[in-house]
């Protein structure tokens, strides 16, 4: 068995008395597609953002390739092999969609001084026409990505997650306001983008969403969170056949 | 470099190479003015036009590489000395006006530079021991190059087709100036075209995305601050030495305000914005006011109304027109082709329906 690309254990956060998570732990293998679910206000947001850099927990720790990234920022996570899609469209709107790409990964190589000296495309350009292919946008590559539908966009978003070859992925609701039928696409998009990298390494994903069909769809294994807890871990299959999660996803 | 960038780029090197030797002393500096304010804007047009950062100080970076150049040649010290003075306490200065910028954004940050503006105006006001307070600093000498003086000859001549056309006396100064812009041109167009560009776009579209992408924020706004800065100090130092007098007005925070005016105006983020921006907020104005002063009390206001026109129809800038006319053909090419292809699915809808009966 090979060491986890991402450990998380014992992670705490609350915001004043409000204990959004509680003592978290679970293991990420690599090449692994791990979902998180829970209902509102079960600490998923959380969880994720303190695992983004976004905050600080109260207690535990975060390791990634078994080094604390606990105390890390946004910027030094993703000089770490972190890449992550956001919820809302998070695209940089005036640039073309290749160079979204491009400037997604650019700055993994060299320095500061190099780089102002390097072409224009960093050498990158291969390799974001080929993943723009994969995501087939290419007729849209040289259009400013604002001017995109939401859906492309969205595809964007997801494609700049991956340009710099990250060890670990995190996606976060990948189907929010996506059209129904693109949320398919977007699920044998991502399980191919983990069974076949575009690169030669491959890459665990973490997703966080409310879409339950693409998570059982996509996910390996899945953590089931309620009230900051951990309720289960298990396969879909495992989890769908749950009594506790059905009590306490759905209320039933 | 788009075809538009091509051919204006012509034009342009075709007016400011042939067009001045054929003007008065007064259209030679005018024509020198308005290189200069491109320079300065330029520096600008990177710090708010790609890196998105809301400067509203730049005019006291163009007085501080103007007295530092004007204070050290009066003490006897060469003009080429007093540049790379100019250029490094830009640069120091630019980066820690940075600062505020990784703490405040937008209007906030607008404000904070504000400031930084008034302090240094008020330095140049009251602090006579050093920059002459209101009376300024006169007799700015013009420097020489490769031990040819540029302070220029009266009675000059050209001929051309067997004409006699008098030379300006400020011309050998105007084509140093040139020189001078076509550097910090093509240096400017290295530097935002290699990724360096990018990551400045990257930084004014969406920092919490770029931060995710291993784009160090603080480090490219603090740099798009400095590199400005100098660019506003360059141009300061040339403004020095062809007006040969300096007083603290043209450094306050109006200036600044006007500056950021002619980047709004041109195109922010546009390459070529600057030079046209300063070309409206600058050349036209001096000129009308030349051969039409009745007019010139029209033009302010004028500009004004323009401008506040223009923030409604055309709020990218003069340069972002061409890209408007070409979204426009684009999205009715679009709809051509929806129309289309709904009425085609309305011919086969009707045909399939005529089969179902």
């Amino acid at each position: 068995m090979s060491a986890p690309i991402l450990k998380v254990d014992g992670l705490k956060k609350a915001y004043g008395a409000i204990q959004a998570v509680g003592g978290v732990s679970f293991e990420v293998m690599p090449g692994e597609i791990f979902g998180v679910i829970g209902p509102n206000g079960s600490g998923k947001t959380t969880l994720f953002n303190s695992m983004l850099g976004q905050i600080q927990p109260d207690e535990g720790s975060i390791e990634l390739n078994g080094r604390d990234v606990s105390k890390c920022g946004p910027l030094e996570l993703s000089r770490r092999g972190v890449g992550r899609t956001f919820q809302t469209l998070q695209v940089f709107s005036k640039m073309t969609v290749r160079d979204n790409l491009i400037v997604a990964a650019q700055e993994h190589q060299g320095t500061m001084l190099s780089r102002m000296f390097a072409p224009s495309d960093s050498g990158l350009g291969d390799k974001a026409d080929a993943l723009i292919k994969r995501f087939r946008i290419e007729h849209v590559a040289q259009l400013k990505a604002g001017t995109l539908s939401y859906g492309q966009q969205k595809l964007v978003d997801i494609a700049m997650a991956f340009m710099s070859e990250p060890d670990l992925v995190l996606l976060d609701e990948p189907c929010a306001g996506v059209n129904p039928s693109l949320v398919g696409g977007i699920s044998a998009l991502l399980k191919d983008l983990n069974q076949n990298p575009h690169h030669g390494k491959k890459s665990s994903f973490v997703v966080i969403e409310h879409n339950m069909d693409f998570v059982m769809d996509l996910c390996h294994r899945i953590m089931v969170m309620v009230e900051g807890q951990v309720l289960a871990v298990g396969t879909p299959a495992e989890i769908r056949g749950n009594k506790a999660v059905l009590e306490a996803y759905l209320g039933a | 470099m788009s075809k538009r960038n091509i051919f204006l780029g012509v034009i342009f090197a075709a007016m400011v190479l042939c067009l001045p030797p054929f003007l008065k002393n007064y259209g030679v500096y005018m024509f020198s003015t308005w290189l200069i304010y491109v320079i300065a804007t330029m520096g600008l047009n990177l710090t708010v036009g790609y890196a998105g950062q809301k400067s509203l100080g730049h005019a006291a970076f163009f007085g501080i590489g103007a007295y530092t150049v004007a204070i050290m040649m009066k003490a006897g010290i060469s003009w080429w000395l007093g540049l790379p003075t100019a250029v490094v306490l830009c640069f120091v200065l630019g980066l820690v006006l940075g600062f505020p910028a990784l703490r405040v954004q937008t209007i906030y940050l607008a404000f904070a530079t504000l400031g930084f503006n008034t302090a240094v105006f008020l330095v140049m006001r009251n602090e006579e021991w050093l920059t002459g307070g209101t009376f300024g600093l006169n007799g700015i000498p013009r420097p020489a190059i490769f031990g040819f003086d540029l302070k220029g000859q009266a009675g000059s001549v050209m001929h051309l087709f067997g004409v006699e056309f008098p030379l300006a006396k400020d011309l050998a100064f105007y084509y140093f100036v040139l020189a001078a812009t076509a550097i910090a041109t093509a240096l400017l167009w290295g530097l935002l075209r290699s990724p360096w560009g990018k990551a400045f776009q990257a930084l004014r579209d969406n920092p919490i995305r770029a931060e995710s992408l291993g784009i160090d924020t603080r480090n490219y706004t603090l740099l798009s601050f400095a590199i400005g800065a100098v660019y506003a100090g360059v141009a300061g130092a040339l403004f020095a030495s062809l007006v040969d007098f300096i007083e603290p007005a043209p450094f306050a925070v109006g200036a600044s305000i006007m500056m950021y005016l002619m980047v709004v105006v041109g195109g922010a983020g546009y390459f070529l914005g600057p030079l046209v921006g300063a070309l409206i907020g600058m050349l036209i104005p001096e000129w009308i006011r030349d051969v039409a002063p009745s007019l010139a009390n029209w033009y302010l206001p004028i500009f004004g109304a323009t401008v506040v026109v223009m923030m409604v129809w055309l709020p990218d800038g003069l340069m972002s027109i061409p890209d408007r006319i070409r979204a426009k053909r684009d999205s009715r090419l679009a709809s051509a082709k929806r129309a289309e292809a709904t009425s085609e699915i309305a011919a086969i809808a009707a045909q399939s329906e005529g089969v179902a009966q």
